[in-house]
């Protein structure tokens, strides 16, 4: 067996070390994550993947590890990706989500791995949504996604999450008003954590208010919920609310949505796996040089220059095709 | 397609240190050098510091402690990670370890002690030079 197949095989099985080598190994794009991928998605598609996205100091990660010690009391086995962002100056990033959750490193029914988003937009890592696959594959039974905290427009979240909850907590110099209106969209659950503090009711019913302008006829109506994750309080009504999306999720007209999903993320494979083909063999016949000093001299723009190669190449394709 | 890899690191603190101004100063630098750095907080234990080593993959972990219990949880902490078949991961430490004590830590497999004072910059060429180029 491969060292490959062994990873694979590894993660089947739920081996912890296999599940952190092949996250690596997607995140690092290396020539075997393709492979990778195509192996395990067959076995996906069962965990409840549910999303959390927020202002910074709102509570994510304490409420994230009040949450999954309730989700373990019910026997079930979770998977955390937790997301930071990368410094577009140095490349680097510092990853400090794990502080809150650290006791339940040894727990042998949770796994946390932490991404950097290495500048990808939208507030998760290009590979979280195979991270999260993985965690599948592996047999979790819940998948948290936890993302960046400036919580503007953060809205990436909904292509991998199937339940997303928004955070918010008073005081945060944030007034409600300030989340944006994507983020208000996308909630499915909307959360006022350090419910202990004042303005705390306040903040829910700026929410109420806001979601009563926002005239869409939805069929599952946000629910708005307290909590006070440091001690805990509210997360059990939180877990419920999330379990009743869960059913929510599995009727017909849900279906649609995975759908769309399944759409985006074809395309946005096609699409990538296209450009990098047809960028590969610029580079390697040396035109990519000559087509970038082009650019830089003014004589043609980016979009025409783009549309030339193209047109060059699916002529090629197609006479090479015919002959 | 570009493979992109980045160093990881786990800056991890054992034992009862009280702060950690000097780990999050190494964990700083490390991320301005272009490194993803993970950091647990205080009171790790050497179980909770190998299995956050294991599940993030990382490439190098530094241990700071400042307690003077360094004798007490380096052998452990090395003991679990052969264990556990992260024997390909270094580890350096830093903080208070007295310079008598160096030998001792290195022949556990501790690949650098970088007392009190250390430049940053040394601690990340070891850090660069050390990990393996795998691509």
């Amino acid at each position: 067996m491969t060292k490959i197949e062994e990873i694979i095989q590894g993660i089947l099985a739920g081996d912890r070390r296999s599940i952190a080598k092949a996250i690596t190994i997607i995140e690092n794009n290396t020539p075997e994550a393709s492979k990778l991928i195509a192996s395990i998605y067959p076995h996906t598609g069962k965990p409840h993947v549910i999303g959390l996205t927020g202002p910074g100091g709102s509570g994510k990660s304490t409420l994230i590890e009040k949450i999954v010690r309730e989700y373990r009391r019910k026997g079930k086995t979770v998977g955390i990706v937790a997301v930071d962002p990368t410094s577009p100056f140095t490349g680097g990033a510092f990853l400090g989500d794990r502080i809150r959750m650290q006791e339940l490193s040894t727990d042998e029914g949770v796994f946390i791995r932490s991404m950097a988003t290495r500048n990808y937009s939208g507030g998760i890592a290009k590979a979280t949504k195979h991270a999260v696959k993985i965690l599948d594959a592996a047999g979790k039974d819940i998948v948290i996604v936890e993302t960046v905290g400036a919580g503007q427009s953060e809205v990436e979240i909904i292509k991998v999450a199937r339940t997303t909850v928004v955070i918010h907590a008073p005081g945060l110099g944030d007034e409600i008003q300030a989340i944006k209106a994507g983020l208000m969209e996308i909630a499915d659950i909307f959360v006022v954590n350090k419910a202990d503090r004042e303005n705390a009711d306040k903040a829910v019913m700026d929410i109420q208010a806001m979601l009563q302008l926002n005239n869409k006829e939805k069929v599952w109506k946000p629910p708005i919920l307290k909590t006070v994750a440091l001690t805990g309080e509210g997360v059990p009504e939180l877990i419920k609310r999330l379990e009743e999306h869960k059913q929510f999720l599995e009727k017909e007209t849900e279906q649609q949505k995975s759908l769309l999903r399944a759409e985006a993320e074809l395309i946005e494979a096609i699409k990538e796996k296209a450009a990098n083909l047809i960028i590969d063999e610029l580079k390697r016949e040396g035109e990519f040089e000559e087509i970038l000093q082009k650019i830089l001299k003014r004589e043609i723009d980016p979009a025409s220059a783009a549309e030339r190669i193209l047109r060059q190449k699916l002529k090629k394709a197609i006479s090479d095709a015919e002959a | 397609m570009q493979s992109t890899r980045k160093i990881r690191v786990l800056i991890a603190k054992p034992g009862l240190d009280s702060h950690d101004r000097g780990a999050k100063i190494v964990a700083r630098a490390l991320r301005d050098a272009g490194m993803e750095v993970i950091y647990t907080g205080l009171r790790q234990t050497p179980e909770q510091i190998v299995e956050t080593a294991l599940q993030e993959d990382v490439d190098v972990i530094g241990l700071s402690i400042l307690s003077g219990a360094h004798k007490a949880l380096f052998p452990r902490i090395m003991e679990l990670l052969k264990q556990k078949g992260l024997t390909d991961v270094m580890v350096f430490a830093g903080g208070i370890i007295p310079e008598e004590d160096a030998p001792e830590m290195r022949k556990l497999g501790i690949k650098e002690i970088f007392g009190p004072g250390t430049p940053t910059e040394t601690i990340i060429q070891s850090v660069q030079k050390h990990v393996p180029k795998r691509n």
